[in-house]
């Protein structure tokens, strides 16, 4: 099984707002992290994925099968965690298994006292009383305890504090030392993504503006601080995107394009993501 | 084995942890058929992204320092070490023409300069 998650055409309109025919395809043992401003799509494409919504038109499939067709055979397989975490609230935190292996037939109860204990959540608290970083890595577990191939992780990392967010991470790696597994990670803190995924998919206003590998998008985009004079020098197509201000302007540029002897600075997958949202230059047709 | 690696020295990441790995291999530390740690495993230490982690390897597998064995995982290789010396020597001569030229741009004649490498040489160990 070549890609864990391929998405193909997929579309789906609301009154105001439309997931635009977006494609893209997560190769199996990587990291994918989904990013794009509040409203761009992200959660209507997870939600897509998990089936919580009806896709007008496209294909969806995730670990080889059919996201339509085979939904409880890829559940099976698939471990959620969401921004707002669901449990019983009035259960112990231990007994948590009791609700989820009804649902999950691999449910492995032992490896679930295990994380806890590893996380350090406390198994006799009752959910409700766990603080918010607690009830994440709760999550996390719960995911992780059914034999999961998949992890789709909705904004796991928002409202956290830095070190529960690098524990998390610490997690997703352990995770991701099999090399049959997968994770697809949508969040806004982007320097979390920077340390983990192997792919981005960057959606702007229900399209996908590029799904590249971070080493891709490393050569391809760089920041540069200069006057106004020094880019009418440039190239047609070197600049993406430029911000600017009464001393200079700030460019996104493609580093490979600038004229012989200048040189950018990386850009941060906050700069693009901030550049191509706020300063486009007129977008070239198929993107960038 | 130490890696370190910095985020503020604008080389590449896949190119450090590459050029350290060489550095242990060309120095012997590394010894040939010493298996080197997987891809995962070296991601999830230096926290990075497995393809970091992938690219260096490819890296250091086109250059002859490594090579990888299909559900066994990378060892340094101890097959073509003349690969890894044409390799070397190379890296010496790019080196040493930037000294000459630095050299002549400065009026310094062969002789003095020869001198000063012949110094050097002896100075440091």
């Amino acid at each position: 099984m070549k890609n864990a998650i391929e998405i193909k055409n997929l579309t789906k309109r609301f009154d105001k707002f439309t997931l635009d025919n977006i494609s893209f395809s997560l190769p199996t043992g990587s990291v994918m992290g989904l990013i794009g401003e509040n409203g761009a799509g992200k959660s209507t494409t997870i939600k897509l994925l998990l089936g919580l919504l009806h896709t007008d038109s496209g294909t969806v499939s995730m670990l080889g099968m059919d996201a339509k067709t085979q939904t409880l055979d890829i559940k099976r397989h698939l471990g959620v965690v969401s921004e707002v975490t669901a449990h019983p609230l009035n259960y112990r935190a231990q007994d948590i298994g009791y609700v989820l292996r009804a649902a999950y037939p691999r449910w492995d109860e032992s490896q679930f006292q295990q994380y806890l204990k590893l996380f350090c959540i406390d198994p006799t608290k009752m959910c409700k009383d766990l603080s918010k970083g607690m009830r994440m890595k709760l999550s996390i577990a719960c995911a992780l305890c059914h034999d999961a191939k998949l992890l789709i992780l909705d904004e796991p990392t928002s409202g956290l504090d830095p070190v529960v967010r690098d524990e998390v991470l610490d997690i997703l790696r352990d995770f991701m030392q099999d090399e049959q597994h997968s994770i697809l990670i949508s969040s806004h803190i982007t320097s979390d993504l920077e340390k983990i995924a192997d792919y981005i998919t960057f959606l702007h206003d229900g399209k996908v503006v590029f799904s590249q590998s971070i080493l891709a998008i490393q050569e391809n985009y760089g920041v540069l601080r200069c006057s106004h004079e020094t880019i009418q020098d440039f190239a047609a197509g070197t600049i993406y995107a430029k911000r600017q201000d009464q001393f200079g302007c700030e460019v996104l540029v493609d580093p490979r394009r600038l004229p012989a002897g200048m040189t950018a600075e990386s850009a941060s997958i906050e700069q693009i993501m901030l550049f191509l949202t706020r300063y486009p230059v007129a977008r070239p047709q198929g993107g960038f | 084995m130490n890696i370190i690696l910095s985020n503020t020295s604008g080389v590449p990441i896949y190119e450090q942890i590459a050029e350290q790995i060489r550095t242990l291999i060309i120095s012997g530390q590394l010894e040939p058929e010493t298996p080197l740690p997987s891809m995962r495993l070296l991601a999830k230490e230096l926290r990075v992204s497995l393809i970091t982690t992938k690219r260096a390897y490819e890296e250091l597998e086109r250059g002859g320092y490594i090579r990888t064995v299909t559900g066994k995982g990378s060892f340094v290789s101890g097959l073509d070490n003349s690969l890894i010396r044409t390799e070397q020597l190379r890296l010496i001569e790019e080196q040493l023409h930037a000294v000459v030229q630095r050299a002549r741009l400065n009026g310094l004649s062969c002789t003095e300069l020869q001198q000063m490498l012949a110094q050097l040489y002896k100075e440091e160990p």
